[in-house]
């Protein structure tokens, strides 16, 4: 199998027929699939495959690659129903065309919120199965046999009493298309017994590449007579430059021209080197044009937080069930608690980049970038030099690392390119060094957490009540998707009420704050510091009732089998009652969109200096079909690393609207030195497959916490923990 | 100014000016993109290179400083990415989103050309100069381990 990141032409006529519903009308260069081959002996059976006569078989992928396996699990969904052999399997990425590969859980082609195979799935294997009835039909006719006569096996259809053999690729010399794709019924598709490549590991496509350093990324982009660009951005969101001396910048061997921008000021030079060092000779005086100028993150959390306590906010409903005010009023108990999260940063390791070459009449533009949105790339590209989006020629790159930084609804760095590569009608690599990246990051929000709760007489958990405070985060990442949610800010406050839990009344408030800081998603979304607050929280409750905080959390989802079976295999595999020395273990869980996950850490503490170090992490995870297990045991791995920075160390700083930290030097990330023993078990069933790229980043914060309480008897509340935090905790 | 060195074997050259990091003339003058840049400043190890056998981080390398040495680069390790680190990476499914991967790759035939034999605390000290945003630490370890085992 081989893979194809490559420029792929599709056709006005194709888009029309994808945007028509997907259709079996397909003549020789229409379809994007036969377009992408472009060699002879080849049919194209839908927009999603393509058959050679040599039986090699292309399969489009549709979702952006950042590491986390899409590129190869989603095509694969589709050889499963196909029966297509996987040897043969070539993959191509999916050219920009929402009409036929959007995302069905956003309607345009984005890949975020891990939910690429929970998104796909279902179409993907309608279209296998699709195709494969179609090569059913043609070796039915062709041996003038009922096709329920007819079986298949990998790229091969078989008339077994006959003893007749066609490969997918002989049927492809002869085949012929229906006008309309045929139907199929759920009972038609695989049951997972039968799965042949479903949840079995396969290498991931890009894979070889990646330890040969030919894996192509768009920083990678070499493109004959470019240039180079570097921005120098205004420090506070909002503002613009005021006066402009690029005196000593211009005087720079190599630096072809300064380039005014809204929001900064751009180099372009013939190296890399001159255009950097242009960009720190820059003298640059900045309007005050801005709402965040004169914020200083550490004054504001305390505001955030008495705004989060505070009941005369105005405040934003996000969930409830029942009448929890009410039934707080009416508790024998209230239980109150509060908890804080500082900023993060997303630090991928590819500084934010992209290549573009606008003609020199600046009605076409070639552009080649990493996103996660290759339809917004489009059109930030069309929108920026007033063309069409069909004017744009789009290379899809690997990203080096997303995690929900690449999917903005401007992507700026995207824009950075082609706005510089127009002013000089050439090709230009725009970069970010690792400073611009941190200075112009875009960060999880700062947030303030106020939770009560109710008991009963009984001693029941009666009511459930969370207020968050922090600057929303879809208004600012992706306005046209917050107007479609009508306000509804779901990266900033899902799960905010822990609807899983069984309480009969839950109400989740966002307090909106409006600092004018730049937001964005990050790997565990919402769930990074609202699960921080609850699971916490969780805590504090159990340990109030006197309860073991396994058994308590067990209590609240009791009617539900996946996550009582998670619970109780994480408590076995940590070996939960168990008391260590000079360790303790904290217990956390959460069924995030549908995937059951429970995490315990084992944390101990050097009191002399506030350090905590994290020795052993356990978790399970159910996330329905595992459709390429050892991936997924990869994906949690990741995750935990990604959680166990923000749990510990790090935290970005905002002084008068400006970033104060700089590169890794100020913020620090986990090393191998940091990290503790993973002990991982992924749970199969045969549930709708669901999200598994961030399930244990959530839950690294609390379940530290809850370990640090356990040892010491102390809550913190803070995340992160840092050795200075925690030493003042401790007092 | 020009620098004269050895790039993978082969005489290279260099006409950028002597302060001028090696990883920008390995990159954008000589178009060998495998070695990445991460912070420039030496702290991620994506840049990570071999000068005269040991591993440097390409950033913090000046190109006047290499005249004469021989550097190899991750095109350079081997030519169909057989080095025993190389199968052990994709033995044990190390690369996420793949960015920083030359680097460790670098780090790590770096530790095994000398220590033929590390222990875990060995392979952590050696590798914690590499960051991983992935996080794929552990599969780092194992693939060390089995590289080691292999070679």
């Amino acid at each position: 199998m081989t893979i194809a990141i490559q420029k792929i032409e599709i056709s006005r006529r194709s888009l029309m027929i994808g945007a028509a519903g997907f259709s079996f009308t397909v003549a020789s260069g229409l379809n994007a699939g036969s377009a992408v081959a472009a060699r002879s002996g080849e049919v194209a059976l839908s927009p999603w495959v393509t058959i050679s006569t040599d039986d090699t078989v292309a399969i489009m992928s549709p979702a952006a690659e950042m590491g986390q396996g899409s590129l190869t699990s989603l095509p694969l969904i589709l050889a499963e129903e196909l029966d297509a052999d996987w040897s043969k399997v070539r993959v191509i990425v999916a050219p920009p065309n929402d009409a036929l590969y959007k995302n069905p859980a956003f309607g345009y082609m984005y890949t975020a919120g891990s939910n690429a195979v929970t998104a796909y799935f279902k179409d993907l294997r309608k279209f296998g199965a699709q195709v494969r009835k179609v090569l059913l039909a043609n070796a039915g006719n062709r041996w003038e046999v009922p096709v329920a006569e007819l079986t298949t096996e990998p790229n091969v259809v078989i008339h077994e009493k006959s003893g007749r053999r066609l490969t997918y690729g002989e049927i492809a010399a002869f085949a012929e298309l229906p006008a309309k794709a045929p139907e199929v019924a759920e009972s038609e598709l695989k049951s997972p017994e039968k799965f042949r490549l479903i949840g079995k590991d396969v290498m991931r496509v890009e894979l070889p590449q990646k330890v040969n350093g030919s894996a192509q990324y768009s920083i990678d982009v070499q493109v004959p007579g470019m240039l180079y660009g570097a921005i120098l951005r205004s420090p506070v969101e909002g503002a613009a430059p005021d006066k402009i001396d690029d005196a000593k910048a211009k005087a720079i061997a190599g630096v072809v021209q300064v380039v005014p921008l809204p929001y900064g000021v751009g180099v372009i030079a013939e190296t890399p080197w001159a255009a950097f060092d242009a960009k720190d000779a820059l003298k640059v005086t900045w309007t005050r044009s801005g709402k965040a100028w004169g914020f200083n993150s550490e004054k504001a959390l305390p505001v955030f937080a008495a705004a989060a306590r505070d009941m005369s906010q105005p405040t934003k409903l996000w969930a409830k069930e029942g009448d929890a005010p009410a039934a707080l009023q009416s508790a024998a108990t209230i239980v109150e608690a509060e908890y804080r999260n500082d900023l993060v940063y997303h630090a991928q390791m590819e500084p934010l980049n992209a290549v573009a070459a606008v003609s020199p009449a600046g009605d076409a533009c070639e552009l080649w970038c990493g996103v996660q949105s290759k339809s917004i790339a489009v059109t930030v590209a069309a929108t920026a030099l007033g063309i069409a989006p069909d004017k744009i020629a789009y290379h899809d790159m690997l990203m080096g690392g997303g995690f929900g930084r690449r999917g903005h609804r401007d992507e700026e760095y995207v824009h950075d390119a082609v706005v510089l590569s127009n002013a000089v009608k050439k090709p230009v690599k725009a970069m970010w060094t690792r400073e611009d990246d941190v200075h112009n990051g875009r960060f999880n929000p700062l947030s303030a957490h106020f939770l009560r709760a109710g008991f009963d007489a009984s001693g029941k958990l009666i009511a459930f009540h969370h207020r968050k405070a922090c600057d929303e985060v879809t208004a600012f990442q992706d306005p046209v998707r917050f107007e479609r949610q009508k306000g509804r800010d779901g990266i900033a406050y899902n799960g905010l009420d822990a609807p899983y839990y069984e309480i009969p009344n839950r109400l989740g408030e966002a307090v909106p704050r409006e600092s004018g800081l730049r937001t964005s998603s990050l790997r565990g979304i919402a769930h990074l510091t609202n699960i921080f607050a609850i699971e916490s929280f969780m805590d504090e409750l159990a340990r109030k009732r006197g309860i073991d905080p396994a058994t308590f959390r067990r209590d609240l989802v009791k009617t539900n089998p996946r996550a009582v079976n998670i619970i109780d295999k994480v408590s076995r595999m940590a070996d939960w009652g168990k008391k260590r020395d000079g360790s303790a273990l904290g217990f956390t869980y959460m069924n995030y969109s549908g995937t059951q996950i429970a995490l315990a850490a084992e944390v101990s503490l050097d009191r002399k200096s506030g350090a905590l170090r994290v020795r052993n992490v356990w978790t399970a995870l159910d996330p329905g079909i595992t459709v390429q297990p050892d991936n997924i045991v990869a994906q949690t791995e990741s995750s935990i690393v990604y959680g166990l920075g923000f749990a510990l160390f790090e935290r970005i700083t905002v002084d008068d609207g400006a970033v104060q930290e700089s590169g890794f030097y100020d913020y620090r990330v986990p090393r191998m030195s940091d990290i503790p023993e993973m002990h991982i078990e992924v749970v199969a069933s045969n549930n709708h497959p669901t999200g598994v790229g961030q399930m244990a980043t959530p839950l690294m914060a609390p379940a530290i916490a809850n370990a640090v309480a356990e040892l010491t008897g102390v809550r913190l509340r803070e995340s992160p923990m840092t050795p200075e935090r925690v030493k003042k905790a401790l007092g | 100014m020009a620098t004269d060195f050895q790039l993978n074997g082969k005489a290279a050259h260099s006409a950028a000016p002597p302060a001028t990091p090696l990883l920008w003339v390995i990159r954008e003058e000589l178009k060998l993109t495998g070695t990445k840049f991460g912070c420039g400043t030496g702290l991620c190890g994506a840049c990570m290179v071999h000068i005269d056998g040991k591993r440097a981080f390409s950033c913090q390398t000046q190109i006047g400083q290499i005249a004469g040495r021989a550097v190899t680069t991750i095109e350079g390790l081997s030519a169909d990415s057989s080095h025993p680190v190389q199968k052990a990476w994709l033995a044990e499914r190390v690369p996420q989103c793949g960015y920083c991967q030359s680097g460790q790759i670098m780090s790590a035939a770096d530790l095994l050309a000398h220590n033929a034999k590390p222990d875990r605390a060995q392979i952590v000290e050696h590798m914690s100069t590499n960051i991983c945003r992935c996080g794929t630490y552990p599969r780092i370890v194992r693939a060390i381990q089995r590289a080691a085992q292999e070679a």
